[in-house]
């Protein structure tokens, strides 16, 4: 059975606008946070996002959700072009898909019971009675492994990983088909990192959901993924299955993610050399010309990296990259990754 | 002699609902040029202690007993004055969280000069061209012209630098990082790590590197001290911790950090959280989230020994020798399922 496309992104472009002037504003620059980003998700697959802070990830998810409206591109979710309709044509498919945030602190409304935040979405949606909603947020208390008693209780009242379980649970609420995770373990102790990525694994099997999951931590996302992207300053620098990434990245910039992680093992990390990498990401308010990577890559190439952009290649399997340059192997030291080999492919 | 040796170290809070014992009995010692990693879960007082070393607890409330001996002198009971002269000038910190740990109303040139002025007798000319050479050393660009900027138009990685070109400010002989990287990405976390290293070879200071994460101390220290609840439950060099970890504790982190080499369906969850300090189990403190539990653990408290025939590897548990080698070799292998068999 061929897999079935739920999600399908395609050339997605936000740029915020920089103004000047204060009655009669002006637009002076805009901020690229998205710019020509496609992948298309399957159904029951996850798809892990990863990226430095800034890359465009957050803004990325964003749009999918039509939490804001993107600048240009394509959004299909579903079978149904989602870019460009109303917020009240909008409203029926939100039910659909789901959003966990990075932050369990924030994203309760500390005011509110935790009974109420769960049920929201079905009382808006207009999904039961209340006792049948009550009834619903106690089976889904349950579900992410929280006391079906502590109901009435306020958010406060419990540690960052139950918060993560409540945000968790309200996701779940209404039966959605994507859930799209934005950063959903950062902020939690790796043994609780280890629940909730636990908790979200089993509901994937048993509810058969389909994630985007973004993070910038690369072992959380090989553990979760089955395919992942990596993004830089706006745009996809490599796209792949998880073993094909995480075995044999080709962009540079994937292999400088991976030498960077450190790994709990400490005579493996004796051995290995990082390929660090200088500076912080470019501005994406004027981002470098042509590969937007040019200025820290390793194996940068005047009078191509910085003129030409760079093709996005095939290593089949739907394992992309764009880079001028592809790794020839993996792990590499670090003057093998400088050694660049071959003729630059015209795009 | 150690640089730093801490010998039973408590930190006992008193609030409104009583007393928070945040350190309880905590002893380990560094020496020059070495690397301590203390690990632990938030909350398990790895901050506290370090805190407490360096005095900057809040006096009120606040009761500490023990003793923190810097090349010989008493920490805790020394005066203000000299503890004053001390700090960022012998010991330097470095904060976790970049973001607020800069004054944002005074500029990084005058921030790091400050830490300079007040320990050295120097001219302002000389401070501020000792902390260009700082900022430079640390890798910030155009170092001279950024000594005029704010905080604010520094991005995270390079707040986090000038954050440790102040506590290197001085050539400290100990440097305590708490969290330095835990609000970085990979790539930054990467240029911290190293310029750690560097600095460390080039002014052969000591670090304490206090994080939850593994991964980052299995890379840069040298001994670790595992904390849980107050207390330290396991301490040994950094490749027995790793190889031979004796605490079901350990176990418990080591199992449950997703891996780069390895595959494994389901992460190792510790179950439960962590207990209240208000009022911590009897018997060991581990004891209601540990798989391996038996009647002794609920009754007496371990005590930290060292393990038979590895005397720099110490431990508070009370599970057998066989079972624990058992279950090492699971964890080895991967095959660790966080469950008593």
């Amino acid at each position: 059975m061929a897999a079935e496309e739920l999600l399908v992104v395609e050339d997605l472009k936000k740029h915020f606008p920089i103004t000047q002037g204060i009655i009669f504003q002006k637009q002076v620059a805009s901020v690229k946070a998205v710019d020509g980003v496609s992948f298309t998700v399957n159904r029951g697959e996850t798809l892990g996002v990863v990226g430095e802070s800034g890359c465009g990830k957050s803004t990325m998810a964003r749009c999918i959700m039509r939490l804001l409206d993107p600048t240009g591109g394509k959004i299909t979710f579903d079978g149904r072009d989602i870019t460009n309709i109303s917020q009240a044509e909008m409203r029926p498919i939100r039910r659909e898909m789901m959003m966990i945030f990075q932050d369990p602190y924030a994203s309760l409304n500390p005011r509110k019971r935790v009974g109420f935040i769960i049920g929201e979405a079905l009382e808006v949606n207009k999904m039961g009675s209340s006792s049948e909603i009550k009834r619903r947020v106690q089976e889904l208390l349950d579900i992410v492994g929280l006391n079906p008693e502590h109901y009435n209780r306020f958010p406060h009242e419990f540690s960052g990983g139950q918060r993560q379980r409540i945000g968790v649970a309200r996701a779940l609420a209404v039966n959605p088909k994507l859930i799209v995770c934005d950063e959903p373990v950062s902020a939690l102790d790796v043994s609780v990192q280890a629940q909730v990525l636990n908790l979200l694994k089993d509901l994937q099997d048993e509810f058969n959901l389909t994630y985007v999951f973004i993070a910038h931590d690369l072992n959380v996302v090989r553990h979760i993924s089955n395919r992942v992207m990596v993004m830089y300053l706006g745009s996809v620098a490599e796209s792949a299955g998880r073993n094909e990434l995480y075995g044999e990245p080709k962009h540079p910039y994937t292999g400088a993610l991976l030498s960077a992680v450190p790994v709990p093992d400490p005579e493996l990390g004796r051995q290995r050399k990082r390929i660090v990498l200088e500076g912080d990401v470019p501005s994406p308010i004027n981002p470098p010309s042509a590969c937007r990577f040019h200025p820290r890559c390793p194996r940068f190439h005047e009078g191509v990296c910085d003129v030409t952009d760079p093709p996005v290649r095939d290593f089949g399997h739907e394992h992309t990259a764009a880079c001028h340059y592809p790794l020839e192997g993996w792990p590499l030291t670090e003057a093998q990754m400088r050694q660049r080999s071959g003729e630059p492919v015209a795009s | 002699m150690a640089l730093l040796e801490v010998r039973d170290l408590t930190t006992h809070f008193r609030t409104d609902d009583g007393i928070v014992k945040a350190v309880d009995g905590v002893s380990f010692s560094i020496e020059k040029g070495k690397t301590l990693g203390i690990v632990g879960e938030s909350g398990c007082g790895k901050s506290v202690t370090c805190l407490t070393i360096m005095g900057l607890n809040a006096s009120k409330g606040t009761t500490t007993t023990g003793e923190a001996l810097f090349k010989g002198d008493d920490l805790l009971t020394m005066d203000s004055k000299r503890l004053r002269e001390i700090r960022g000038n012998d010991i330097a910190m470095i904060f976790q969280d970049p973001m607020t740990s800069l004054n944002p109303v005074h500029k990084i040139g005058d921030q790091l000069g400050e830490a300079i002025l007040l320990h050295r007798d120097v001219t302002k000319r000389q401070a501020r061209a000792r902390s260009t050479e700082l900022l430079k050393a640390v890798g910030i660009p155009h170092a001279e012209r950024r000594l005029d900027d704010y905080p604010h138009q520094f991005s995270g990685g390079m707040r986090q630098r000038v954050m440790i070109a102040m506590a290197l400010v001085n050539d400290p002989d100990l440097l305590i990082a708490d969290e330095p990287t835990t609000a970085l990405d990979v790539t930054t976390q990467a240029q911290i790590l190293n310029l750690m290293d560097r600095l460390q070879e080039e002014f052969g200071s000591a670090i304490i590197m206090i994080t939850h994460d593994l991964g980052v101390v299995a890379e840069i220290a040298d001994d670790i001290v595992v904390m849980y609840a107050a207390k330290v439950v396991e301490q040994a060099p950094v490749d027995d911790m790793f190889k031979q970890p004796r605490h079901p504790y350990t176990w418990g982190l080591l199992g449950s950090l997703p891996r780069l080499n390895a595959d494994v369906e389901r992460l190792v969850q510790i179950p439960g959280s962590p207990p209240s300090l208000l009022n911590p189990p009897r018997g060991c403190r581990f004891n209601p989230r540990c798989p391996y539990v038996f009647g002794r653990c609920k009754e007496e408290e371990p005590q930290l020994e060292p393990v038979t025939g590895v005397p720099q590897h110490l431990q508070a548990c009370f599970l057998d020798d066989e079972t624990k080698e058992l279950e090492n070799r699971k964890l080895q292998a991967g095959a660790y399922a966080g469950e008593a068999t």
